[in-house]
Parts: C-alpha cells; sequence; structure tokens
C-alpha cells in the first residue's frame, strides 16, 4: 500500500509534467483549431537554451525565468513567421507545416548541441522526506511545485487579467473581437507565445529525469496528447486533470504489469485510441457540433 | 499502330520513364541499382499515402508503422517456415491491407486532426511494440533475410545485354520495378475511375458526396486498406532490398519522409509519388555525401550534418512547399506548363482563356 501511494505522487509529478505540455496543446487548438505537433520539440529547444545558460555559471533559478521568456519570445517568433502566412489555409496543411517545423527544430537542436545525451541539472535535492510513511523526494515534490504554479499563473493570466480575456475573446470569436478593436492575429501570435513558454516549463522539469538530447521530447508529447485528448482538447482544465490521470496511470501500470518495461508508451497510445473511440469528446469537452 | 501514333504525349513520357527504368541497373553500379530498387520502395508506400491523403483527404502520419508490419510479415514467413520471398510479398501486402481495413473504421469517426494524432502516436510507438513478441520478431536484433539469387531467365537476358553475370541486387531491384509499374498502373486506374471520383468528391465536400448517393465510409474505409496494402508491399519489398528488418528500421522519421515525399511531389497525382521518393530518398544521401566532400568544411560540422542534415532539410523544405506550392512538383509543372501555354496562344487568348486555379488538396 505505501509503495502504491509513492507511486502515485511520483505519477502525480510526471503527470504535471505532462500537463503543462498538454496545456501549451490546447491553448494553441483554441487560439487557431490546430494540433501543433511541434509543441514537445519547442520545448525542447528551450530546454538546450536553458541548459546553455545554466553551462555558462548561471544559477538554475535565474536560467529557469530567462528560458521562460525567450521561449515566449520565440514562440511568437514562430507564429509570425511560419503559421500567420498560412493561417487561413485548410488544416491538414497547417498539421503538416507543424511537423515540418518539428522535423525542423530537431535537426537544429542535433545541429547545435549534436544527439549526444547530457544530463541536466536538477535544482532540487534527491533526498526523501517521509510523510505519513510515505518517502516523497524532494525532486517529485519540487516538479509538482513548479508545474503547479505554472498552471495557477496561466489560469489567472486567461481567467483574471485584460490581455487574458482579449486572448480568449479572438480565439473565440475572431471577427467580432476584430470589430471591438482586439489585434486578434497578434493575441494568436501571444497564444503561441504563452504555449511555447508553458511547454519549456516541462522540458526544463523533464530532462533532470531524461537525459537532455533532440529526442527527448518524443515520448513526452505522446503522452501530453493522450493527456489532451483525455481532458478533451479545447479544455484548460482537462489538459491538467488528463495529464494527472496519464501521469498516475503510466506510472502504476509500469510497476504492477508485469514486463511492462519499454511498453509504458504503448499505454499513451493505448488512451489516446480509447478515449477517441468511446468518448471522442474527452472528460471536459463540448460536444462537436457541425452545421451542415 | 494507330492508337500508338495517336497516342497523347504524356503517354509517350510514361513509356520513356518505364524503358529508363528498366535500362537504369544495366549502366549503373549493382550498389546504385539497390539504392534505386529502395527508392522506388518508398515510391509505392509514398503512392499509398498519396491515395489516402491526396484523394481520400484522410491524414496518416503512422504510415511507417503499416510498413513495418509488410516488412515483419515477410521476413517471419521467410525466416520461419521458409517460404520463397516472392511469394510472401502478395502476402503481406493483402495482410496489412486487411489491417489497414479495420485501422480505417473507427478512423471513421475521428475527424482530420485526431486522425492525424492518433496515426502519429502509433507511428512514434511501433518500434517498441515490435520489439516485445522477442521470439517471433527478434527483439532488437531483427531478422536477417536471406536475399535470393536470380532465376537463370532473368539472369541470362541480363548477360546478354551487359555481358556481366546478373548480382541479387540487380535482380531484386526489377522485383520492384515490376511491383512499382504495377502499383502505379493501379492507382492510375483507381484514381480515374468510380473510386477515386468518389473519394475526391467525399474529399473535397463530405455532405455533398453523401446526398449524391456515394457511400461516404465505404470509400473512406476502403481508401485505409488500399493505402495499407500498398504500404504493406513497400515494406515487404524493403525487407527484400535491405535483407534484413529490425525496429530501428521504421522510426517515426521514416513516417515522416513519407510525407515529405507525398507533399512534395504533388498530392493526387501519379507521377508526384516517383518524384517526391526520389527526392526524400537521395535528398539525405546525396547531401551527405556532398558535405564531407567539401573540404572547407570543418570535420566537426560535417559530423553533425550527417546527423542532423536530413531533419533540417526534410523541415525547411516541407514548410516551404506548404507554403508556396501546396501541390507539390507536379502543381509547379502543371502551373508552368499552363502559362506557357497561354502565352503561346497570345494576347487574344489570354483575355477570355481565364484559367481557373488548380484547388489546393491539403
Amino acid at each position: 500500500m505505501q509503495e502504491f501511494f509513492q507511486l502515485v505522487v511520483s505519477g502525480v509529478a510526471t503527470g504535471g509534467i505532462f500537463a503543462s505540455l498538454a496545456l501549451a496543446l490546447v491553448l494553441i487548438y483554441n487560439a487557431m483549431g490546430l494540433v501543433n505537433f511541434a509543441q514537445g520539440e519547442m520545448a525542447m529547444f528551450a530546454t538546450f537554451l536553458a541548459y546553455s545558460l545554466v553551462g555558462t555559471g548561471m544559477s538554475f533559478w535565474i536560467a529557469f525565468p530567462v528560458t521562460l521568456v525567450l521561449a515566449f519570445v520565440g514562440g511568437i517568433a514562430v507564429q509570425r513567421i511560419v503559421i500567420k502566412p498560412v493561417e487561413r489555409a485548410p488544416v491538414l496543411t497547417l498539421v503538416i507545416i507543424t511537423l515540418g517545423l518539428a522535423t525542423l527544430i530537431n535537426g537544429l537542436a542535433g545541429f547545435i548541441w549534436s544527439y549526444v545525451p547530457r544530463s541536466f541539472p536538477s535544482p532540487f535535492s534527491a533526498d526523501t522526506v517521509g510523510i505519513g510513511g510515505v518517502f516523497i523526494s524532494y525532486r517529485d515534490l519540487g516538479v509538482i511545485a513548479v508545474s503547479g504554479l505554472v498552471l495557477l499563473v496561466v489560469y489567472l493570466l486567461l481567467q483574471r487579467t485584460t490581455v487574458g480575456l482579449t486572448m480568449r475573446a479572438a480565439a473565440h470569436h475572431p471577427e467580432a473581437s476584430r470589430l471591438l478593436g482586439v489585434h486578434v492575429s497578434w493575441m494568436l501570435a501571444l497564444g503561441w507565445g504563452l504555449a511555447s513558454a508553458v511547454g519549456a516549463v516541462s522540458g526544463m522539469m523533464v530532462a533532470p529525469i531524461l537525459l537532455l538530447e533532440p529526442n527527448m521530447m518524443q515520448s513526452i508529447i505522446i503522452y501530453a496528447f493522450a493527456a489532451a485528448v483525455l481532458g478533451g482538447i479545447e479544455s484548460p482544465l482537462g489538459a491538467v486533470i488528463g495529464g494527472l490521470i496519464v501521469g498516475v496511470t503510466v506510472n502504476l501500470a509500469g510497476t504492477y504489469i508485469p514486463n511492462a518495461g519499454d511498453l509504458e508508451l504503448a499505454f499513451g497510445l493505448g488512451i489516446i485510441i480509447l478515449v477517441l473511440i468511446l468518448k471522442p469528446n474527452g472528460l471536459f469537452g463540448r460536444a462537436a457540433i457541425r452545421r451542415v | 499502330m494507330n492508337r500508338i501514333r495517336t497516342a497523347p504525349p504524356r503517354y509517350w513520357l510514361v513509356g520513356l520513364v518505364v524503358v529508363l527504368f528498366v535500362g537504369l541497373p544495366t549502366v549503373i553500379s549493382s550498389f546504385l541499382a539497390s539504392e534505386w530498387g529502395q527508392a522506388l520502395v518508398l515510391a509505392i508506400a509514398i503512392m499509398g499515402l498519396n491515395i489516402l491523403v491526396g484523394y481520400s483527404g484522410q491524414l496518416s502520419l503512422g504510415h511507417g508503422a503499416f510498413m513495418a508490419l509488410g516488412a515483419y510479415i515477410s521476413a517471419i514467413l521467410v525466416h520461419r517456415y521458409r517460404l520463397d520471398f516472392l511469394l510472401t510479398i502478395p502476402i503481406a501486402a493483402v495482410a496489412t491491407g486487411l489491417v489497414g481495413f479495420l485501422f480505417g473504421v473507427p478512423a471513421l469517426r475521428l475527424s482530420p486532426l485526431y486522425l492525424a494524432l492518433a496515426t502519429f502516436a502509433l507511428a512514434v510507438v511501433s518500434p517498441s511494440l515490435i520489439k516485445r513478441p522477442a521470439d517471433l520478431t527478434g527483439g532488437v536484433q531483427g531478422i536477417l533475410v536471406p536475399q535470393p539469387d536470380a532465376p537463370p531467365f532473368a539472369s541470362d537476358a541480363f548477360n546478354a545485354v551487359t555481358g556481366t553475370a546478373m548480382t541479387s541486387d540487380q535482380w531484386i531491384y526489377y522485383v520492384i520495378l515490376f511491383c512499382t509499374l504495377l502499383l502505379f498502373w493501379l492507382a492510375w486506374n483507381l484514381g480515374r475511375h468510380r473510386p477515386g471520383r468518389a473519394m475526391r468528391a467525399i474529399r473535397d465536400a463530405e455532405v455533398a458526396a453523401a446526398t449524391s448517393g456515394i457511400n461516404v465510409a465505404g470509400y473512406k474505409t476502403l481508401a485505409f486498406a488500399i493505402s495499407a496494402f500498398y504500404a504493406g508491399t513497400a515494406g515487404s519489398l524493403l525487407a527484400l532490398s535491405t535483407g534484413f528488418v529490425s525496429p530501428d528500421a521504421f522510426p517515426v522519421s521514416l513516417s515522416i519522409q513519407l510525407l515529405v515525399g507525398a507533399v512534395i511531389g504533388g498530392l493526387a497525382s501519379i507521377p508526384g509519388p516517383l518524384l517526391g521518393a526520389i527526392f526524400a530518398f537521395f535528398l539525405p544521401i546525396e547531401s551527405n555525401q556532398w558535405v564531407p566532400s567539401q573540404t572547407w568544411i570543418p570535420d566537426q560540422i560535417t559530423a553533425t550534418v550527417k546527423n542532423a542534415g536530413p531533419a533540417v532539410s526534410y523541415g525547411v523544405v516541407l514548410i516551404l512547399v506548404m507554403m508556396f506550392a501546396p501541390n507539390g512538383i507536379v502543381g509547379l509543372v502543371k502551373a508552368g506548363y499552363v502559362v506557357l501555354n497561354r502565352r503561346l496562344r497570345g494576347a487574344a487568348d489570354r483575355e477570355t482563356g481565364q484559367v481557373p486555379p488548380d484547388p489546393q488538396t491539403v
């Protein structure tokens, strides 16, 4: 039983990482009805930037916000340069472009930092703390705290500030917002920047666990897809809850199902397929109504 | 005779291309023949993807997984049951087609975006799924597939032309070429007859197609099945050509490579997949040979370019093509032909002959 709770707690920690990336996906989906296949690679690139910053002797806690700002600017730049010219193209065109972007960023990271896996410093100590007989590592607690904080900040930004309100308005009713004087296109860019920054958090949290290399996010993005689909792809809250469920499930399944080993990733695929077949709108999504 | 004389020029072009590909191994080395064979394998798989994406408008990012299935079916049949490899090709193709059909049924319910997502996940997961039944698939090591020798009739004919003995690589090239021609001919017929028209109608306006009496669900699953059939054939031929199957031969990047080829060549066209395959296959190989040959580039950069080069160039090419030429090479050539024609016909025609732009397929 003790082992079970320990697994649940570390599952929540991984779930927080999935939730951050899933939230990034949801932000972009809400802004333009598109799944950004490059989200994971963008996060990976940001993590490499953080790695380089730390490598220059900067402390992790300064490198962290600096990376977030860089990721934010980078996200806006990507939207302006690559996505904006094709904003009105069919969704398949956009999907292929984000895939191209993913391949490009992956290759660029390989070009700059090579494909040799590197260890990424963890800001938290590897010690454990006992709470009621359950031993929890500070790393897990730290990851939970950081992801929780980021999710809270995003929530407050979207729900409690004028910018957040404008962003949501631009996503829901572009024409009406434009009539009211909202710079819709820039709001979309802002959404990309925000998503990129939130994704970067997941990258920096996962890098100490996995090793940092250009393909690091390839498995994480699958879990994030699973989380976003499970929660309902247009629901930010759903992404967070979906992420936690996926994190805990994968962690438990990896331990309790014999010989699971590298099949853990298949659970992600399994969740995606099951949800899409049984409940395509996810837990918190609205049913899609199509006018014909 | 008369039919031949009055055939439109593009039929002559097709004939020329076929003769070129048949004659190719007699002038290039056995190793290059094997490379060109693999490019043709890619062309078959891309044609399958083209039928799915270009004609029926469903996006699959997991065709590498279907190729893997075809390859492993063939390899296991040869390795365990000692079947003749040539016999296993149709078996692998049909079996993969059936799996594609089964995959196409749930795919019906999904929006294109979700389908892309699910198939992408499939592509990422498939290498670890293959490793699992290690007894059957040989785990990480994979399975060796013995390459067949050329049969006497082919060997004699080849010897008569070139004066050298036919290597098994050259024989395999001809097997692949035969399959490519057959499958391209099938795709061409499919595209211009009832199923092709139905699929395009579904792609462009699903509701309108349904009200015109087209069985939308039926044709969408059919497209999936045919597409998987092509991918299975390609996988089987790839196993034959490389003489080896392993989980790492079918990474996500293979699925991306297929998509790159389909998009570059031009979707919903017959020559597109061939052109796209040649491009997608030789781009990394050529750039890997060109960069080290340039002595002014430092060694460290050469090493990283070898690793990262294909990814970067694929990414850039995908983005640029989708931005500026969504109909690929074929679309560009067609547009150029239209412009040229209009120029040649003169000013009077130019005013009246407003040619509508090609509809964007993706």
